[in-house]
């Protein structure tokens, strides 16, 4: 394109002849410069939103062609916040590959963990010798995730409209889950709960009484949204009809979860390829027939709810498992040492050093392969798709029969729902770019990996 | 060349089936029959030599003699079980009715999965028929990655496309392997647009050459990046560190175990 370029001193700002014209690069205070120069008649403005944006949910960067307030083309440029993970983890033993994965999608850190381990457990082929109560587990804190990832959507999509009241009520509520998971895992995020066979620890005392509180105070606070947002005229003008993709848009580009529900499509991953016993738990799969931001928001808002009844019929199930095991019982496959939570927080259980150290030689020497070599996995390829609050969170993993992954693939749902941007902002307004955004929730921190 | 010329030389490697008899049965078109081998034999794609990483002099562990092959599950023979059969029948008698013979290299059933190796120059007709095929009906495509297997030589870089059916809630998995050499492929960009992004990935990743995607650039790498991060000949990096007087060795250099 460019034919001659000017010597300027700044190479980045400067004005540049083109064949379909001068091109100007603004970088601010510069901008009489320009008007000078532009006959005002063919304005054509890129502008490059982000990544460093309060309105694009980290660090997401948006190439929007603009006319007037009109956006003409909108592209997303993403890969900011690429960590490596996939290749990490193909250096550290299967055991540790939780750690990692669960740093992707950090809102939702569970569903990665979750995606992971039911993957590998497929590989090891010990998918039905999983503990029950390692699996009620697992569904208890997946759908107090679920909770915690929508409130942070719905959020910070009013913070991003400038409704700040629904941000300071969704992360005051978010703060009480994540008390639940610091009590329960020892951390707030990112904890690597779940491991290879089960579950990395027990339920500490006190945390059914503590979930039943926090579930109380949570369907006590739940209706403040709907009262504040569902009827409320601002807020609806800025949602409804924004950001709008049936579902044969949402199917062509693979976008799944709250958005395809948004469509009146029942997929949920959860009824129709059960995994971790779903099949025996009550709950409805949430659909609206309006697919846009705000039959987004209305899906969000109602799953919440399905996902409270969940909870508290996972809570009564861990009521009746008191003692019963958390971990496989392959001690082959088991990580050896089980982790409790002790007055000076989180560490190895003082029980089993004493057994290792003072007691029995073989039981030193098993912990000490299993730590540092790892388990052996049989050769061969397996993906494991589940309902993340985002949509179909999938783990493609290969073994080559040795003790790290050969290969591990996230088909993260942030990465595959934000090539909607296009179709769902173009010829929009600006502002409903932001909207459009909000209402698919992406994660960068899962869209980059 | 004949298996027999470059079989390892070992009595713990499976010889009917390494991956050299499969790379020639491979070129050869075989018509419509999908079923090459026995499904109890395992291919062949590596082999491991010592127990600590450490090659040659430098091994003083005295298990540097210990050579173990690396296998893949290998072809699956008929009848493949549940609504596999189903798939795989209307797949063959649909790209039969597309004049195509010999677009499934094999199929591989492992875990209750299904893998359907498909030929690089016919990816594009067969995923079209998994789409819009009543009885297919593959109208999603979760994923598409790759996976590097450098000695699988002339199809080290493969391409695995995930599908999902919805109507009829099942899954299956397409393979392509195409050679590092030549690393081409045809997009399904044209047949499902949600491969764009994915695709562009695994060309980022892996160097792999997807012809016809509509703009095949980086995306998670910066557009000057040079090499392909997910290959397996790119080292992992880092940088060693020091802690109280001792270095340890970034993760891809310390010892390990395999």
């Amino acid at each position: 394109m460019t034919d001659t370029q000017q010597p300027t001193s700044d190479p980045y700002a400067g004005t540049q002849e083109t064949t379909s014209g001068p091109v100007f690069t603004v970088t601010g205070q510069d901008w009489d410069s320009v008007t000078a120069g532009s006959d005002g008649r063919e304005e054509h403005i890129v502008v490059n939103m982000g990544p460093q944006h309060p309105s694009t949910h980290g660090v997401l960067r948006l190439i929007l062609e603009v006319d007037g307030e009109m956006v003409t083309e909108a592209r997303a440029g993403i890969g900011y916040l690429h960590t490596g993970i996939e290749k990490n983890m193909e250096f550290r033993s299967w055991t540790q590959g939780v750690t990692f994965c669960t740093r992707m999608d950090y809102v939702a850190p569970f569903f990665n963990e979750a995606a992971y381990v039911l993957s590998l457990e497929k590989l090891l082929g010990i998918t039905d010798e999983i503990p029950e109560k390692a699996q009620t587990l697992r569904v208890l804190m997946m759908e107090l995730n679920r909770i915690s990832s929508h409130l942070v959507c719905i959020a910070t999509g009013g913070m991003e409209l400038g409704a700040l009241t629904v941000m300071t009520c969704g992360f005051r509520d978010r703060e009480e889950i994540l008390d639940l998971f610091e009590m329960i895992t020892g951390l707030r995020m990112n904890s690597a709960y779940f491991r290879p066979g089960g579950v990395s620890m027990d339920l500490p005392s006190g945390a059914l009484e503590k979930i039943a509180e926090t579930v109380a105070l949570l369907r006590k606070r739940l209706p403040e949204y709907a009262a504040l947002c569902n009827a409320n005229p601002i807020f609806k003008g800025r949602l409804v009809d924004v950001g709008y993709l049936d579902v044969a848009g949402c199917l062509s580009l693979g976008i799944t979860g709250p958005p395809l529900r948004a469509t009146g499509l029942d997929w949920d991953l959860r009824k129709k390829q059960p995994y971790c016993g779903y099949e025996t738990y009550d709950f409805e799969t949430i659909t609206w027939d309006q697919p846009d931001s705000y039959g987004r928001f209305r899906v969000r808002q109602a799953e919440m709810w399905e996902s409270l009844k969940i909870v508290e019929q996972a809570a009564a199930r861990l009521a009746t498992m008191e003692g019963q095991p958390v971990m496989v019982d392959d001690k082959k496959i088991a990580w050896p040492a089980q982790l409790a939570i002790g007055a000076d927080g989180m560490g190895n259980s003082l029980d089993h050093i004493k057994h290792i150290m003072g007691e029995s030689m073989e039981a030193l020497i098993h912990h000490f392969k299993l730590v540092t070599e790892g388990f052996r996995v049989p050769a061969g390829q397996t993906y494991v798709a589940i309902e993340s609050p985002r949509g179909e969170i999938g783990c493609h993993l290969v073994s080559d029969g040795g003790t790290r992954p050969y290969r591990a693939h996230f088909r993260d749902p942030s990465f595959v729902n934000l090539q909607g941007t296009s179709v769902m902002s173009e010829r929009g307004m600006l502002s409903d770019v932001i909207v459009a955004i909000a209402s698919i929730d992406p994660v960068m921190g899962g869209v980059d990996r | 060349m004949t298996p027999a010329d470059d079989a390892p030389k070992r009595p713990d490697v499976q010889r009917p089936n390494t991956q050299d008899v499969s790379h020639e049965q491979v070129a050869e078109p075989r018509g419509a029959e999908v079923v090459p081998s026995d499904a109890s034999t395992l291919e062949v794609v590596d082999v491991r030599e010592g127990m600590f990483g450490v090659r040659g002099t430098g091994d003083t562990s005295g298990y540097g003699g210990l050579t173990r092959p690396v296998t893949l599950p290998g072809a699956t023979q008929r009848p493949f079980g549940g609504w596999f059969d189903d798939v795989a029948d209307r797949l063959d008698s649909a790209l039969t009715s597309e004049q195509l013979t010999g677009s499934v290299e094999k199929v591989v059933v492992d875990r209750d999965e299904i893998t359907f190796h498909v030929r690089a120059a016919d990816l594009l007709t067969v995923a079209r028929v998994m789409r819009d095929d009543p009885a297919l009906r593959f109208e999603l495509c979760s994923s598409v990655s790759g996976v590097h297997y450098p000695h699988e030589t002339g199809r080290e870089m493969h391409v695995v496309h995930h599908l999902l059916s919805m109507t009829h809630n099942r899954r299956v998995r397409l393979e392509v392997a195409v050679p590092d050499a030549d690393p081409h492929l045809p997009s399904v960009v044209p047949v499902y647009p949600t491969a764009d992004w994915h695709e562009r990935e695994t060309f980022d990743m892996f160097g792999i050459v997807f012809d016809g995607h509509p703009a095949l650039t980086r995306i998670l790498m910066p557009d000057d990046w040079p090499g392909h991060p997910q290959r397996k000949d790119y080292p992992l990096g880092g940088i060693p560190v020091e802690y109280k007087g001792a270095t340890v060795p970034p993760p891809d250099q310390r010892r390990s175990y395999n």
